[in-house]
């Protein structure tokens, strides 16, 4: 088996595992002795694929950006998760959990969000299959991602603002564990990313993983070989990159790029560049790079980007980062901002806050003219153009 | 090897009550005197919370007491220098420390149980450490520093899961009384709960039974301890200190609400 996977304790490497409380045993138990079969199943799988293709739209697209390859100097493609139904890749994620918690029996669903992405995609899934829906979200995030508070509450869902710390994506994850202790039986939790206790970072990487899959696939069609250069995509909770990583994580040949978000740099205290200002620790149930003080608390990151703004990446990031599998860049607020800009003038695509630290990244690369890169455009902007108007002075 | 926790239960089989106080809380340097002032009160275990900035098992008003705590500067290493003489004032009380994991692994474990043994604290409580990873890691640890354990056990836990956790310790096992977070309201369904608790008492484990999560006031306190050794009361006691002007005068006022006084331990103070 692959070193990238998972042991039976939910380890890769050192990172992983579940330290939860007592009260999340039976839930977590559950989900851990039945995911794999259930993933495993024909019948899961037929609606799985039916919902991706009519539903979500896939495949997305794999685009030859001409004029930003031009620029980079280098072949760029966009994997077009940005095209998926709802505006990003967080939806491939939820049509399974929602299939996976109808077999289990769960009638409510929560789910924590930071942009929003994760939120609108768990509330679309649920208006979809007509289940309860309640989504914690940071107070401070509602604020800065309006348009998609909005999107969850038109599609039903129950947004309810997590008003401790930071108030944003790390708080709203706690939130959502207090919920699920409170409601043992009846509830399923939705993890958006590739974090939490063991299992969740392996299931929601391999209902990600389509992204790679499909990759693949579309590169031997356009270039005769699956096998890019490069695969770049950014990193908050990492579930894009764990997607667009997963079949390619046994392919020496092609380099991972995982890119963080630096705020206003890694050399200040406003920043959420995990891999570099992390040290091992224990955060929502998983053993993984943490950003903390001496004294082993939670510090506050920061990122313009709320799908960023999280002090620590999935135990699966924190060993590519450890093994040097893959390489970790971290890119400022303005590089981002920037880069959404150049993006958007010469593709006519907007990116999300977050897809735009990847494309900024392209930047310090050093690419050569026969390098493919692949980049993973995680989700388009709209949900941003409040923060592109006021931080571009474009209004 | 003295277990503090077995000599309690020599002296006094029923009705234990184990109160909860964050370090650090309300005052920066009121938790060793508190200490002391709940245990004259008439407290017969306590439990000092080690606050930590994602609670994830606890409500409001600990959520509340530990970045109270944090912001007037406690510390897991501060407060163990602290409670280096706590043996001088409180011989007898089984005292417990009780947080996250994430603090002690940066400490180190092995230095955490070093200086919690050397301060003659007898358990420990760290919910997000699951009893599989204390078998396989850190059981020889805590044994080396006669230091031990505390497993949670709720409404959901199979009986297999109980009795492998009663084997792994010999301090008191921590009923949750219910679906909920500390601090919250768990007698909305009293049958469900007695039942509950009647479950657990009727597997004759090796551990006494302590119930814990939403015991408030001298009602809950007693219907707890019907099926279970004693009980836990944590937020309740912080409600009351919280805003007081005298901490002293408001732990003692809690504690005698629960329990009336007993002159023959709290005249003193």
């Amino acid at each position: 088996m692959s070193q990238y996977h998972p042991n039976a304790r939910g380890y890769y490497g050192q990172f992983g595992g579940a330290f939860i409380p007592e009260m999340l045993y039976p839930n977590v138990e559950e989900l851990r002795e039945q995911y794999l079969d259930i993933l495993a199943d024909p019948d899961f799988q037929r609606e799985y694929q039916l919902l991706l293709r009519d539903y979500v739209g896939r495949p997305t697209p794999l685009f030859k950006a001409e004029r930003l390859s031009r620029h980079f100097g280098a072949t760029i493609y966009l994997k077009r998760e940005d095209l998926c139904h709802t505006g990003a890749h967080k939806v491939n994620n939820t049509v399974g959990q929602i299939l996976l918690a109808e077999r289990l029996g769960k009638k409510r669903i929560i789910a924590e969000t930071g942009a929003g992405q994760h939120g609108v995609a768990t509330a679309t899934v649920c208006a979809l299959r007509g289940l309860e829906c309640i989504v914690y979200m940071g107070a401070v995030d509602m604020e800065r991602q309006k348009p998609n508070v909005a999107r969850m509450r038109m599609l039903g869902a129950e947004v309810r603002p997590a008003v401790s710390g930071s108030q944003t994506l790390k708080d709203a994850t706690n939130e959502a564990i207090r919920d699920w202790i409170s409601n043992p039986t009846d509830t399923h939790y939705i993890i958006g990313s590739v974090v939490g206790p063991h299992p969740y970072p392996d299931l929601v990487a391999r209902l990600q993983a389509v992204i790679s899959e499909e990759i693949r696939r579309q590169l031997r069609e356009k270039t005769g070989s699956e096998l890019p250069d490069y695969v770049v995509a950014c990193v908050g909770g990492g579930s894009n990159a764990a997607g667009a990583f997963y079949h390619y994580l046994d392919e020496p040949a092609v380099q991972l790029v995982a890119v963080e978000a630096a705020g206003h740099g890694v050399d200040t205290d406003k920043s959420a560049a995990t891999s570099v200002l992390g040290r091992p620790g224990i955060i929502h149930g998983s053993r993984t790079l943490l950003m903390q003080d001496e004294h082993g608390q939670i510090t506050e990151p920061h990122s313009i980007s709320a799908g960023l703004d999280y002090p620590g990446i999935g135990p699966l990031h924190a060993f590519l980062a450890d093994s040097r599998r893959a390489q970790f860049l971290s890119i400022t607020d303005h590089d981002a901002l920037q880069a959404a800009q150049l993006c958007s003038r010469l593709e006519g695509i907007i990116p999300a806050l977050e897809s735009a630290h990847a494309i900024a990244a392209l930047e310090v690369m050093n690419l050569k003219p026969a390098d493919v890169v692949v980049l993973n455009l995680s989700g388009r902007g709209d949900k941003d153009l409040e923060t592109y108007l006021r931080e571009l002075q474009l209004a | 090897m003295q277990n503090r926790f077995a000599d309690l239960l020599a002296r006094k089989p029923q009705g234990l009550l184990n109160l909860y106080l964050t370090a650090g809380y309300p005052g920066r340097h009121d938790t060793v005197p508190l200490l002391q002032t709940l245990a004259d009160a008439g407290a017969d275990i306590l439990e000092i919370g080690v606050p930590f900035s994602d609670p994830l098992a606890d409500g409001p008003v600990i959520q509340q007491t530990s970045t109270t705590a944090l912001r007037n500067g406690m510390t897991l290493k501060a407060l163990l220098q602290e409670l280096q003489g706590i043996r001088q004032v409180l011989p007898d009380t089984p005292l417990l420390l009780m947080g996250y994991l994430n603090p002690v692994l940066q400490l180190g474990m092995e230095e955490f149980c070093r200086q919690a043994s050397e301060a003659g604290i007898d358990g420990v409580i760290l919910p997000d450490l699951p009893a599989e990873e204390y078998a396989d890691f850190y059981q020889d640890t805590f044994r080396r520093y006669n230091l031990r354990p505390v497993f949670l056990i709720t409404p959901q836990t199979s009986e297999a899961r109980i009795r492998r956790l009663d084997e792994l310790t010999d301090a008191f096992l921590y009923l949750v009384s219910g679906p909920g977070l500390t601090g919250g309201n768990q007698t909305a369904d009293q049958g469900a709960q007695q039942a509950y608790l009647q479950r657990v008492a009727a597997l004759n484990l090796r551990n006494p039974r302590l119930v814990g999560f939403g015991i408030a006031d001298k009602a809950s306190f007693d219907q707890a301890c019907r099926h279970a050794h004693g009980a836990i009361i944590g937020s309740a006691l912080l409600r009351a200190l919280d805003g007081a002007a005298d901490p002293h005068a408001a732990a003692r006022q809690f504690v005698h609400s629960i329990r009336p006084a007993q002159t023959s331990t709290s005249a003193i103070s």
